[in-house]
């Protein structure tokens, strides 16, 4: 039996697999009646009725014929890794990760981290333009969101701060 | 007459020096970030939605608005210039809109746009004051039932219009409806799928979702991408004002648009997208002109009809959430997260509980696309030059704006992780072809769904068929079936996948 979809046979597999783990983790939960439904009774309904559908996707997926075979096309582990790694970096400088007792660095230090992470996920990294985009950022962000919209947030570290 | 005083209220609301500005901030930002191309406005919405939390209720909801409107200009912007729709029910504005930009007609397809969306916004607004008492009304006597019903009906209505297979966005839909389901459960307090980890146990936060999902999916997704030669008109913008000849064919065209946009924006699923395409559609069977350049080389009309389309669409989609709580799309999904987040729990209550809220919000609609017309038209060479800037420049400050967002909203490490995984399912979405839109309505619809499925059943003794013998859920359910069953026929289903593919 060959794959017609690859992108159906993985979603397929996806659905039927999650649906089926919502389900079984819905029977260590009371499941009650249809009259008095117990915590455990909606996502077990929902959880077989995703399995199902997985089922079908999948089953369809090995019988329908596509010109291509719709191929998964390999991931952008670049711009993937950058990109959230971008995220993950600002988030800890500006919250800081008490577990393991990193203070917090403030907004700026954020950005700058986030402005550098984020352009290696490009094609083209000049350090340069970095720099300036990230100081350019942090004025705007400092201005709008800072000044205009009042959010609380650390901007300088608390290293100093206290 | 009631509407006019009930307008003059809301006039008096968001005709404040503080509300106004709300207003224009929100118009504002919204442009600016719509603008940018790969940036719809559910992740526009999403990434901005913190900035509104220290806001009154009335305040940040007004600027929402402003920024949902501001994104879809903005996205029309980016489509005739750059040939790049900023989000999906501009998709249409690209076909005879960039064309009209190549042939150094910019400025007239611009005003096209502008115009038009305005007065289709006007109508909107209006559509909206007059007909959401009397439904506000009908809301009252729906019952558990009726809504688990109406919600069907919304998710089915709103998988039928999913671009892709019909089977994978109705299982998007569960996906999303079951991690709506995670945390406490309201009425045993049983904490459900949150795996022992205290944050869980309070659900799993939608902006979080949102962004990961919308923002950072959608951002790894278009850079991976290979870099295309973005071609921007911007010499070409100089004769900002259509022709007398160009009046007079946008009229009519503005016209159909705004009305097809207002009926279909009503409708469970429906909004913009599904208005733009079935404006362009029309316009393209209507007979051309002596002299009149045909469509996809740069007719003005299939610029005028989507786009009023889109706008008084976007205006009535507001409709059933105001008036039965129930989010017709997934941008007004976003809004009832806000609401929820205001304190407000969206449905037939808040116009009666919250009159200045509800029609300050309604005339803060009209002000909101007076202030876009203001925004795009004179300072369109204001945007013209943004969309210059390289996109190594901008993805960068989308990455920004977005990681500001998730952490204004709870300084709280935990989110960092679920963003980020999140922004890998999201990628993972699109690389699979499953489209997200469907699990963010399914997401805010759960614990509501279930919570109406509960109850409607306990007053039956647990008997389904209480569903089908009340007339009222009997008949959405109807409805529902019929809608699926249509898109099932053969010959409906070929229709589909080709106007999904052609335009």
């Amino acid at each position: 039996m060959n794959i017609k979809s690859q992108k159906d046979f993985f979603s397929g597999l996806m659905f039927l697999i999650i649906g089926g783990a919502f389900a079984f983790g819905a029977t260590s939960y009371t499941i009650g009646t249809s009259a008095r439904m117990g915590p455990g009774y909606f996502p077990m309904l929902l959880g077989v009725i995703m399995a199902i559908l997985g089922a079908i996707v999948l089953f369809y997926s090995l019988i329908v014929e596509t010109p291509d075979g719709d191929p998964v096309t390999a991931f952008a582990w670049k711009p993937i890794i950058f990109v959230l790694g971008a995220n993950l970096i600002f988030g800890v400088l500006l919250v800081g990760l008490p577990s393991i007792g990193l203070k917090s660095s403030g907004l700026f230090a954020a950005i700058y981290a986030l402005t550098i992470m984020a352009s290696k996920a490009g094609n083209e990294f000049k350090i340069k333009e970095v720099l300036i985009l990230g100081t350019i950022l942090s004025v705007i962000s400092y201005l709008a969101f800072i000044v205009l919209l009042k959010l609380q947030m650390p901007i300088w570290p608390e290293y100093f701060t206290g | 007459m009631d509407l006019f005083s009930n307008l003059a209220l809301g006039f008096g609301v968001a005709v404040t020096p503080i509300n106004l500005f709300y207003a224009f901030v929100g118009c504002l930002l919204g442009t600016l970030i719509g603008v940018l191309p790969g940036i719809g406005p559910v992740a526009t919405i999403a990434m901005l939605l913190p900035a509104t939390y220290a806001l009154p209720p009335v305040s940040a909801l007004i600027m929402l608005a402003g920024i949902y409107y501001g994104a879809q200009y903005g996205g029309s912007t980016t489509a005739i210039l750059v040939n790049l729709p900023g989000e999906a029910s501009s998709v249409v504005t690209t076909i005879d809109g960039y064309q009209m930009a190549r042939k150094g007609r910019a400025g007239p397809a611009l005003a096209a746009a502008g115009l038009g969306s305005f007065f289709a916004g006007c109508v909107g607004t209006l559509i909206l004051a007059a007909f959401a008492p009397p439904l506000t009304e009908l809301a009252f006597k729906f019952g558990p039932a009726e809504y688990f019903s109406l919600m069907i009906l919304g998710l089915i209505g709103a998988v039928v219009l999913a671009s892709g297979s019909l089977v994978k966005a109705i299982a998007m839909i569960i996906l999303g409806l079951l991690m709506g389901l995670i945390g406490t459960d309201v009425n045993s307090g049983v904490a459900r799928f949150s795996f022992d980890i205290p944050e869980l146990t309070d659900g799993v936060g939608f902006v979080v979702i949102a962004m990961g999902i919308f923002g950072y999916g959608e951002i790894i997704s278009n850079l991976s991408l290979p870099d295309e030669e973005r071609e921007v008109f911007t010499a070409g913008v100089t004769g900002l004002f259509p022709t007398k000849e160009d009046f007079r064919n946008m009229i009519p065209a503005v016209l159909r648009g705004t009305a097809l946009g207002s009926i279909l924006g009503v409708l469970p699923g429906g909004g913009a997208l599904l208005a733009a395409f079935a404006a362009y559609t029309v316009e393209k069977k209507t007979k051309l002109r002596p002299g009149e350049v045909p469509f996809g080389q740069g007719n003005i009309r299939g610029v005028a009809a989507p786009e009023s389309a889109n706008n008084s669409g976007a205006q009535t989609s507001f409709i059933p959430l105001l008036t039965l709580g129930i989010p017709p799309n997934a941008v007004m999904a976003l809004m009832v997260g806000a609401m929820t987040i205001h304190n407000i729990q969206p449905g037939p209550q808040v116009m009666t509980s919250n009159p200045e809220l509800f029609w300050g919000l309604i005339a803060s609609m009209w002000i909101g696309n007076l202030m876009l017309i203001i925004l795009n038209l004179p300072l369109i060479g204001m945007w013209i030059k943004l969309l210059t800037v390289p996109y190594r420049f901008l993805f960068p400050a989308i990455v920004l704006f977005c990681a500001i967002g998730v952490y204004s909203t709870n300084n709280n490490s935990f989110d960092i992780w679920m963003v980020a995984a999140f922004g890998f399912i999201g990628y993972l979405f699109i690389k699979l072809g499953c489209e997200p839109q469907p699990l963010l309505l399914g997401f805010i619809l759960g614990p509501m769904m279930e919570e109406n499925l509960r109850r409607a059943l306990l007053l039956s003794r647990g008997d389904w068929t209480v569903f089908v013998t009340r007339p009222l859920s009997g008949s959405l359910l109807f409805v529902s079936l019929i809608l699926l069953g249509i898109v099932l026929l053969p010959s409906i289903k070929a229709k589909r996948e080709e106007a999904f593919v052609e335009e």
